[in-house]
């Protein structure tokens, strides 16, 4: 009697927790394969019997027949829906890197400021974070388009800045570097300049861990690049000119003109970006425990080197995968330039070429195949460089 | 004697006192140093013109003609006037339903119940409304009231329960009325979805998006979290999938894409549902990723020891594991509730008229041509109140609940 311990009697199979388990993983994938046969047969049936048409696709060969508004690569509407397409992505491309850029200074600057010790300044930036943090995107995007920059003057009474810029409802004209033929030159010098750079950097570090003393590498690496740079370009027959926009008759000449659609998304992007990574920020200083910074003080660095070597580099780690997801959000976030119109991936892919096309399945596949692979790219990028700067445990 | 400060022990025992007048108040935090000092004047400086902008533009460009003109089609949409009865019936029963659950679940006249109770008489003061309105405020506010001493007059035992059940009712309750029943000619004729809009859509998609999506993203994790590796495979890859594209390509796909997986002759799904549809799976993934971090947060004992008592894993889960985690993650939730409840917006360019939706056909009537500014602050400020009154709520509730202090 006493050998039938009770973990040796089998439950009946109905109790049996790895028959329950195998079963209900077969009635889950059995559930989800036929839902998905179920929808799959359905799409083809109805796109036979309707539309006479089979997935395929090439007609990504065809002329697009439709303009773009801004382009980063020459396109013309005699271009394959293909080259439409490559547009699209890179204006998506375009406006999340510089949206990321900015929205990440201006992040810090507002994180910091949140934490900072005069209250009118820590007052200012809360209240930042509240109101942008609370009133949906696209809101404040169509806001920025239609109450501001539409209700900017004509370009004939365009605000003009120093610079010159000129604000106008049109956009934003500014002055714009032309390379010259010795460009080509002086980017080969600054290369050189990069090199060495990183020769002095790797010097400065050896150096560094012989004594004990690190310097700033990273300050010496940059007059390093900037000096050769420097010297690159007055030796050289002016690499490239500055074309200042002017005005004539109705419009500016010159320069480079950022569209009214253009400004309002990244704008729009930025500010609203901003208030999360100020949070972002400010929870991950706040992190570092204040002992840290008390050690630090004890051991005689100044408040600049704490922040520098002690702070900063704890804070990161906090940071960084926060981070990492506003910037996917970001990137995601700028498909509401169709509201806007900025012809940005979704608004030419999912609805000019999707109506001219009528192509549902193959436009979609596309495009979610595309935001799919950025989103997957940037979380693999940021997490090797979350793995670099993590903490190492005993 | 003790009075005698200065021995060590004394100094060492005592705190420090600081005693704050407005003026050394202002010294320590504003005019501390010289760099503060510079600080403050060009923070004030930056107050003061941003102040005299907001408030030259509030004050004498701004046309706020167009708000109280089209008032009723921000606040509802197309829904008929002739109906708009069944609307106030929702808030009065609202007014009701939240003086009773208040008194069932807290009990008490608190703080956070007299603001509740003040928000139907702040709204009376707004000018523009008539008298009709006013009244119908009323009635909300005394149904709350009535709602609160009712409740505490009754011999119920289970509150929480009672509770739920009379939300669970009041859903239905609303549902009917909204959506209407019987014939055209009733006393209640049917509106479709597509005619309701305005604040009153944006609320209900928010309201019925969060509802759905929540257990279905704690399913998700769940499965996420899964010892099976066909429901963890299949859970991830939907998380992962569902987060890696926009919303709004999910909300064209729905009203593009759906009928085509639907079989032949099925019958046209409302616009106003496929949207929610579209809006539930989005949230539910990124719901499923927080209540994960709250599983993850729970230690292997909890579920060793739930082991130990007995207990199955559908109860573990559901008396053990699934309280602590999920209230682990409160604000996170509220976070995600929050961006679905400001995500709603995005309807608004699939032909449907939330908030943002109606702003737009009012900023397209010739009357009312060039009040982009007014109409969409107005439309920003009353999102801004929604989504900051859950954030605020939900740090209420972190504060009484502990979480989050170490």
């Amino acid at each position: 009697m006493q050998e039938t311990h009770a973990s040796q009697v089998r439950p009946p199979f109905y109790r049996d927790e790895r028959v329950l388990g195998i079963f209900s993983q077969f009635l889950v994938v059995f559930v989800v394969v036929g839902l998905g046969l179920f929808f799959y047969s359905n799409m083809i049936t109805g796109l036979r019997e309707k539309h006479s048409v089979a997935i395929s696709f090439s007609f990504l060969g065809q002329a697009a027949g439709f303009d773009i508004g801004e382009s980063l690569i020459e396109y013309s509407r005699e271009r394959t829906y293909l080259r439409a397409f490559v547009v699209g992505l890179l204006n998506t491309f375009q406006v999340a890197f510089l949206g990321i850029i900015f929205a990440t200074a201006l992040g810090i600057v507002i994180g910091v400021m949140r934490l900072s010790t005069n209250f009118l300044v820590s007052r200012i930036a809360a209240i930042y974070i509240d109101i942008f943090r609370n009133i949906p995107l696209l809101v404040l995007l169509i806001f920025w388009a239609q109450a501001v920059f539409l209700k900017m003057p004509r370009v004939a009474e365009a605000i003009v800045l120093p610079g010159p810029i000129f604000l106008s409802n049109r956009g934003i004209a500014i002055p714009w570097g032309i390379p010259t033929e010795s460009w080509g030159t002086f980017l080969i010098v600054l290369g050189a300049g990069v090199v060495l750079g990183a020769a002095v950097a790797w010097f400065l570090r050896e150096q560094g861990k012989r004594t004990g003393r690190m310097p700033l590498i990273t300050l010496w690496f940059l007059v390093t690049v900037a000096a050769v740079g420097l010297v690159g370009w007055i030796v050289l027959p002016q690499p490239m000119t500055l074309d200042q926009p002017f005005l004539e008759g109705f419009n500016t000449q010159g320069g480079k003109v950022l569209s009214q659609q253009f400004m309002a998304l990244l704008s729009g992007l930025i500010i609203y970006t901003a208030a999360f990574i100020a949070e972002v920020v400010r929870a991950g200083i706040q992190s570092v425990s204040k002992g840290q910074r008390e050690a630090a003080t004890s051991l005689g660095l100044n408040p600049a080197q704490t922040l520098r070597l002690i702070i900063f580099p704890q804070a990161l780690r906090v940071i960084i995968p926060p981070l990492t997801s506003q910037y996917l959000n970001l990137t995601k976030n700028s498909s509401l330039a169709i509201a806007i119109g900025y012809p940005d991936l979704f608004a030419v892919a999912g609805n000019t070429i999707l109506n001219q096309t009528g192509r549902e399945i193959e436009m979609f596949t596309m495009i979610m195949g595309t935001y799919l692979s950025l989103s997957l790219l940037t979380s693999l990028l940021m997490n090797i460089y979350n793995r670099r700067i993590r903490l190492v445990e005993r | 004697m003790t009075t005698v400060a200065g021995t060590p022990s004394d100094r060492s025992v005592l705190p420090i006192t600081e005693r704050y007048t407005v003026l050394g108040w202002v010294r320590r935090n504003l005019f501390s140093d010289l760099f503060n000092s510079l600080l403050t004047l060009v923070a004030l400086a930056f107050i003061v013109f941003i102040a005299r902008l907001l408030l030259r533009w509030a004050f004498f460009t701004a046309e706020w003609g167009v708000i109280p003109a089209n008032f009723n089609l921000i606040m509802r949409g197309q829904y008929p006037a002739t109906e708009a009865w069944r609307l106030w019936l929702v808030i009065h029963l609202l007014g009701g339903v939240v003086g009773i659950t208040w008194r069932l679940i807290s009990g008490q006249f608190s703080g956070a119940a007299r603001i509740l109770i003040a928000i139907p008489f702040v709204l009376m003061l707004i000018p523009f409304f008539s008298m009709g309105t006013r009244l119908n405020l009323l009635i909300a506010a005394a149904a709350a009231g009535a709602g609160f001493y009712i409740a505490g007059h009754m011999p119920i035992q289970r509150r929480g329960r009672a509770a739920a059940y009379l939300l669970l009712a009041y859903l239905v309750v609303m549902l009917i009325l909204l959506r209407g029943i019987g014939a055209e000619e009733g006393p209640m004729p049917p509106v479709q979805p597509i005619l309701w809009g305005g604040l009153l859509l944006s609320l209900l998609l928010a309201f019925f998006g969060i509802t759905l999506s929540f257990p279905l993203g704690v399913l998700l994790a769940l499965g996420r979290q899964s010892k099976l590796p066909a429901i963890r495979v299949i859970s991830v890859i939907y998380i992962e999938f569902i987060r890696g594209v926009p919303l709004i390509s999910l909300l064209f796909m729905g009203q593009v894409m759906l009928q085509l997986f639907l079989p032949d002759g099925f019958p046209l799904v409302d616009r106003v549902l496929r949207a929610l549809v579209a809006i539930t799976l989005f949230s539910a993934a990124y719901t499923a990723e927080n209540v994960r971090g709250g599983l993850q947060s729970i230690s292997r004992g909890q579920y060793e020891a739930a082991q130990a008592l007995g207990l199955s894993t559908y109860q573990s889960t559901m008396h053990i594991i699934l309280p602590q985690a999920l209230r682990a993650v409160i604000p996170v939730l509220v976070g995600q509730f929050i961006s679905l409840f400001k995500d709603t917006t995005l309807v608004a360019l699939v032909g449907i008229f939330d908030l943002l939706g109606i702003a737009r056909t009012i900023l397209a009537n010739p009357d009312w041509l060039g009040t982009q500014q007014e109409v969409y602050a107005i439309i920003a400020v009353l999102f801004w109140i929604f989504s900051y009154s859950m954030s605020y709520a939900s740090r209420r509730i972190e504060q009484r609940l502990g979480v989050g202090e170490r």
